[in-house]
């Protein structure tokens, strides 16, 4: 893994603000069936996914990972996969 | 590190036990599909995402309290850190404010956590996410507080990333209780 980050930047800091607010208008939309013919088990794995990409992207700018120790942002990265696939697991098989 | 190392187990410890409760109502919620579909019909999307946005500003304005605090030169009193976490503050008082409306709308509908079991999750997952956040609020006084005296040692620095960091724990659960619980069919 490479060398943890410098501290993100005020502009980065609101860029991944507005992708999160982006993000938000966006799982609204797909779980609120304004898709005429949507196939439901897709949007809602979609939804899972857009929002642990939102997770990841917290603990890695706001919690500021990405400039912390390594071990700690992969034991975040790998908490995020897991509980993102188990969750998705869960739905899908039922 | 962000934060002392005790300040991370306690955060993996909470948002660990958080996933339980979400896999359990995933699992739960395969098994009665039609009544979780059904009675997810019965919440409010739209306020569910302002909620989010309510707290990504929040998130957002304890970013930018941290920075001032750390870009500040030690002796210098400088207000902008503290209003900072001040409005953040706000923010989550926003938030209380919005839920308890959202409860009393449900309870005047006669809908409470034994309706069903779909509402015995939502009452349970979005009650105890509440909780942590009244908490987030007490938190982000302390720094609001803390933030406005002119020298903040080292010890207290990493208390208040700490406190930081579970603010934004605090926005990252709600994230995933929107999707699963108000979003995913």
């Amino acid at each position: 893994m490479t060398r943890p980050a410098p501290r993100a930047t005020l502009s980065a800091l609101v860029y991944v603000w507005a992708g999160l607010l982006v993000a938000t208008v966006l799982s609204y939309w797909l779980g609120t069936d304004h898709v005429i013919g949507s196939t439901t088990p897709t949007y809602s794995v979609l939804i899972v996914l857009v929002a642990f990409v939102k997770v990841r992207f917290i603990g890695l700018y706001f919690m500021e990972l990405r400039s912390a120790p390594r071990l700690l942002r992969a034991a975040y990265e790998a908490w995020c996969l897991a509980a993102c696939g188990t969750l998705i697991a869960l739905y899908v098989v039922r | 590190m962000p934060g002392e190392p005790g300040i991370w187990i306690f955060i993996f410890g909470d948002m660990s036990v958080f996933v339980l409760f979400f896999a359990t109502y995933m699992f739960y919620r395969g098994k009665h599909s039609v009544l979780f579909a059904d009675s997810q019909r019965l919440l409010e999307q739209g306020l569910g995402a302002v909620y989010t946005v309510v707290l990504l500003c929040s998130s957002l304005a304890v970013c930018v309290g941290m920075r001032a605090l750390r870009q500040r030169s030690s002796g210098r009193i400088d207000d902008f850190a503290s209003r900072s976490f001040v409005i953040a503050l706000a923010c989550g008082v926003l938030f209380v404010v919005l839920k308890v409306l959202e409860y009393s709308r449900k309870f005047a509908g006669g809908i409470t956590p034994t309706t069903n079991e779909f509402f015995m999750y939502y009452f349970v997952l979005t009650g105890l996410h509440l909780f942590h956040l009244l908490i987030g609020i007490g938190v982000l006084g302390y720094l609001a507080r803390v933030a406005r005296r002119s020298n903040v040692t080292d010890r207290q620095y990493a208390f208040m990333e700490g406190g930081a960091c579970y603010w934004h724990m605090v926005d990252l659960l709600w994230i995933v209780i929107f999707a699963i619980v108000y979003l995913v069919k």
